[in-house]
């Protein structure tokens, strides 16, 4: 019996581990490897960890690696900032229809590719857009405004990307809070911001730190966004990866880069974690 | 002596329902003051008005004398203990006990020397550090009190505290609570839908039906005098017959109810004419059951019948008796003094009980 | 033990369908540029020779980056620029000769086939063939834009803020020649195309205020010159045709230093299952009549000898109006790219989009 349960398990188990080992793990294992390969000459290769040098001593690489970081993690707070009210709202305010529709309006932007997305904001905000025309009718400029290819679009571009990566946990931690708790904050003599602070906040920590979690690498491993919106400044970690696969053929360069953001995106959700007391199992469980 | 609370001409009403429908009531200082009626009856919707979370759409609350209208929940000197507590889960044990201090601005070390007074108070001193999911049911009930006692409120608000309890626990916090309320001479405003929680606590109970006080008195009153069928019907168990009164003197009656059956009965000063429905409740415990019909000669309403089923319950142990031909079922109590011991299903009983404990109530009417 | 051997054999065999298939109907995995396999032609083709044809759109760097991750493998027949064949070749090993006895020879314009033959062979072998060809220099807004004729002058301060370009590596070559230099001359000399590519990139740092955006993909520059937020781009010669069809003022103009020509190929996957239908498809394409059909879809023109004449009239005038004589024969044509060369110019390009 206890050798039928044992096999039971496994083969329970084995489309996970399969999933795990073939699509995860080889393929990690596989570009560590390429990345400690140095090209020495035509398909001539060594091992080393000359890539990861030419990453430290390129300022370029290592600015846009630095950029990137910060910019995703400005997204992220952007994007918890308004996604808090909204959840809030949708979890504790809103009843019956107006918050299924109010979920489903958040909803609805990821019913049509990334690309499209993207291409819609560029409507929107490019010279002959639509907001620069509706500025220029309501006689607020003289002349056409670009608000396409700078930083502002590409964060834009990222937070309504994000967006429901966000809203989800946060609505679903906020909806475990009881009504009577936060009542019980008012009725104890909190202000709405005490009972925010010490009530709401600390409950939704789980799903604040998930929701950031998402967000944060979401926006960290995005291509499209930045490229797009971001014109000829954008410099996104991701571009740079691309070009050396890619365009470059440069693909040990490339892994190591690959595992540089590996590197960052981990050592910025661990500090997030250490940060804020939480642990990986209390937040993705 | 200004009263505690007090609410005049009360009502709320959501859309085309009016949940509570021109309630007055006062408290007075120091007193245990219970609402108790069926759930949606509106008794949760005074609780809230009370403490603030909504607003009445017509009449005053007024605490100590002044209206509390305009005074949001967190200026309210009113707190509330919540139906599932709502102790905050984020929190230690200190921390829940001590919140609304910190919201008072009160330094640190006279919030700790209070949070350590108020556990000692619930007999529960040194878990201050704890969190909240360690303590048990009965704990944590406590330490909901005792975060609202800190802040010395005039008025604390319990919403069916105990509803979440098994039984033996809820017995022993009725006493708690009452022992708890004494303790900080607090006046205490209880909701429940539990007579005996109503009954065992409250120096005072109001019975509330559909939106409406049915009586407000104390628990004697509402058991023996009951002011209403639906209060006769709803505190205390009761057999229950309707039928038309047949004849009226005096105080004294007599009714046939619609299978048959004569019963004396009184009607207590109710105006009740012979030719009226009316409505006839008889306690349990105010039948007598006997071996032969020589002892309940002095009793007005007798009977001879059988044992249709036997309700063992201790003390509260019970028969349930058929009359002669079958038509009605009466729940009579079964003394445990040993001298029915041998009574079995079929044995053959007689029992009386007097007329004045034949409480009638006119049908129809509220 | 010998049963279950057959059966994971055969099992085997039907999911992987084991290289060796019936010549009869074969499935040809096409791995192409946009327009260059249009719907009438492959139904035209599936019709005539009863293989079916998947096509995958892609460009240059996306071909190779793609067979190299498999080893020349999933593809049957690959279309790269005829000077991205020999590079790759020598260090990666994606492709397979081609048996050029099964290529009808007559159906080719003979100077372009050799060109190609002789650009594409590593080793003594040959890897590639021509099919279509084309150039990039400038789209321009004639009327708001009339002093751009060569790519420096995207430059000029009457445009400033109103020009486009791609950062990759025509832009880099386009204005090493328009700047007076020859890049394809120190394509053998590291050192020299590095002093080449300083100067080139110098240059485009100064120029980058002067740029709207850099443009990506082909719809992102028509959207960019349709709207006239920019007036001047560089670009291939059949967007500027596309837009002239809309817009009479817009058009491609050879820039002075000469237009960049290049020939986008047929080369044969190292690994390619479906051989007999690849060279099916190109002599079936190679005809004249077929050819003309992929240059309406396309733009562009083909190798094909005598599809000149199936051409439609318009394409061959906007043609003639873009290159009078001395600018057809001033094209630079790419020579083959020495493997290497991609991580100087990567630099370039890196630096040009962070410099501030």
């Amino acid at each position: 019996m206890r050798a039928q349960a044992k096999l039971g398990l496994f083969l329970l188990l084995s489309p996970l581990l399969l999933w795990l080992t073939l699509l995860i793990l080889i393929p990690h294992v596989d570009m560590l490897l390429v990345s400690l390969r140095e090209r020495i000459g035509v398909g001539q290769y060594q091992i080393g960890l000359g890539n990861y040098f030419t990453f430290f001593s390129e300022p370029l690489y290592l600015r846009t690696f630095l950029r990137t970081a910060v910019m995703s993690i400005l997204a992220t707070a952007i994007t918890l900032l308004i996604a808090f009210p909204v959840s809030y709202y949708i979890a504790k305010m809103a009843r019956g229809r107006v918050r299924s529709a109010l979920f489903l309006l958040c909803l609805v932007p990821f019913w049509v590719s990334e690309l499209v997305r993207t291409f819609g904001w560029m409507i929107l905000l490019r010279e002959t857009g639509i907001i620069s025309n509706l500025l220029q009718i309501l006689n607020l400029t003289d002349g056409p405004v670009e608000l396409l290819y700078n930083d502002a679009a590409i964060m834009v571009g990222l937070v309504y990307t994000s967006m429901l990566f966000m809203v989800v946990p946060l609505v679903t931690t906020l909806e475990s809070l009881p009504d009577e708790v936060i009542e019980a904050g008012y009725d104890l003599g909190g202000s709405g911001l005490s009972v925010l602070r010490e009530i709401v906040i600390p409950h939704a920590m789980p799903g604040i730190v998930s929701g950031c979690i998402v967000v944060f690498m979401l926006s960290l491993g995005n291509y499209l966004t930045p490229t797009m919106l971001g014109g000829k400044d954008s410099l996104w970690f991701t571009e740079l990866i691309y070009s050396q696969f890619i365009v470059r053929f440069n693909w040990e360069l490339g892994a190591a880069f690959g595992f540089m953001l590996l590197i960052l995106s981990s050592t910025i959700v661990w500090g997030m974690l250490k940060l804020t007391g939480q642990s990986l199992e209390k937040t993705m469980g | 002596m200004t009263p505690d609370l007090e609410c005049l001409n009360l009502v709320k009403r959501f859309g085309d329902t009016t949940a509570v429908d021109t309630v007055s009531f006062d408290v007075p200082r120091g007193s245990f003051f219970s609402i108790l009626g069926p759930s949606g009856c509106g008794k949760t919707t005074i609780m809230r008005m009370i403490a603030g979370f909504l607003e009445p759409t017509s009449g005053d609350i007024q605490i100590r004398g002044r209206s509390v209208l305009n005074t949001p929940p967190n200026k309210r000197p009113v707190n509330m203990v919540f139906q599932h507590l709502a102790l905050f889960p984020m929190m230690t044990i200190a921390e829940n006990i001590g919140y609304g201090l910190r919201r008072k601005g009160m330094p640190r070390d006279e919030i700790a020397r209070k949070v350590d007074e108020a556990l000692e108070r619930i007999g529960l001193p040194g878990i201050g550090n704890r969190k909240v999911d360690e303590l048990s049911g009965g704990q944590k009930q406590r330490v909901a009190i005792a975060r609202c006692m800190v802040l010395e409120p005039d008025v604390l608000l319990l919403d069916e505290p105990l509803g979440a309890l098994d039984l033996k626990l809820r017995e022993r916090m009725k006493v708690e609570l009452k022992a708890l309320q004494a303790a900080f001479d607090t006046t205490f405003i209880y909701i429940t839908h539990d007579q005996s929680e109503a009954l065992v606590m409250s120096d005072q109970i109001a019975v509330m039906n559909n939106g409406r006080f049915e009586q407000i008195g104390s628990g004697q009153d509402l058991y023996y005098r009951p002011a209403s069928a639906f209060v006769a019907g709803f505190v205390g168990d009761t057999n229950r017959w309707s039928g038309q009164v047949t004849r009226i003197e005096g105080d004294e009656m007599e009714i046939r109810t619609d299978s048959g059956l004569l019963l004396r009965g009184a009607s207590h000063g109710r105006p009740l004419s012979a030719g009226d429905s009316a409505q006839i409740f008889v306690r349990p415990e105010a039948i007598r059951i006997a071996h032969d019909t020589e002892e309940l000669s002095h009793f007005d309403n007798r009977m001879t019948g059988r044992v249709a089923s036997l309700l063992f319950n201790g003390a509260a142990s019970r028969i349930i008796v058929q009359d002669p031909d079958g038509r009605e079922e009466i729940e009579v109590n079964l003394p445990q003094s040993g001298e029915f011991a041998g009574l079995k299903r079929g044995a053959e009983v007689h029992i009386g009980w007097s007329g004045a404990q034949g409480n009638c109530f006119a049908a129809g009417v509220r | 033990m010998k049963h279950v051997a057959t059966a994971v054999c055969s099992a085997l065999t039907i999911a992987f369908a084991c290289g060796t298939t019936p010549a009869s109907a074969d499935t040809l995995r096409l791995l192409t540029w946009g327009g260059y396999a249009p719907e009438n032609v492959v139904a035209k083709f599936e019709e005539e020779t009863g293989h079916t044809v998947e096509v995958t759109k892609s460009n240059n760097e996306e071909m190779i980056a793609k067979l190299r991750a498999t080893g020349g493998g999933g593809f049957d027949l690959a279309q790269p620029s005829q000077d991205r064949i020999a590079g790759p070749q020598a260090e990666f090993g994606i492709y397979k000769p081609i048996d050029l006895s099964k290529i009808d020879a007559a159906l080719f314009i003979p100077s372009m086939l050799a060109a190609t033959k002789a650009n594409t062979t590593v080793g003594g072998e040959i890897y590639g063939v021509p099919h279509v060809w084309g150039t990039s220099g400038l789209v321009v807004d004639t009327s708001k834009a009339p002093s751009v004729k060569d790519y420096t002058d995207l430059c000029g301060a009457d445009v400033a803020g109103k020009v486009s370009y791609r950062l990759k590596r025509p832009t880099l070559i386009g204005f090493a020649f328009a700047m007076g230099m020859d890049p394809f001359a120190a394509y053998g000399d590291e050192a020299a195309y590095k002093e080449v590519m300083d100067k080139v990139e110098a240059k485009l740092v100064d120029c980058k205020p002067n740029v709207k955006t850099y443009w990506g993909g082909g719809d992102e520059l028509m959207g960019l010159m349709r709207s006239g937020e920019t007036v001047a781009a560089m670009a291939w010669d059949t967007g500027g045709w596309k837009l002239n069809a809309d817009n009479p003022d817009i058009t491609f103009v050879a820039p002075a230093s000469g237009a960049l020509g290049w020939v986008d190929t047929f080369a044969l996957p190292a690994k390619g299952r479906a051989d007999d239908a690849a060279y099916a498809w190109i002599n079936f394409v190679m005809r004249p009549e077929i050819a003309a059909m992929i240059t309406e879809a396309a733009g562009n023109f083909t190798a094909s000898k005598g599809a000149d004449e199936f051409a439609a009239a318009d394409l061959k005038a906007r043609y003639q109006a873009s290159f009078p004589p001395e600018a057809l024969d001033n094209i630079k044509w790419y020579p083959p790219v020495p493997a290497g060369l991609e991580a100087i110019e990567g630099g370039v390009l890196d630096r040009v989009k962070a410099a501030q």
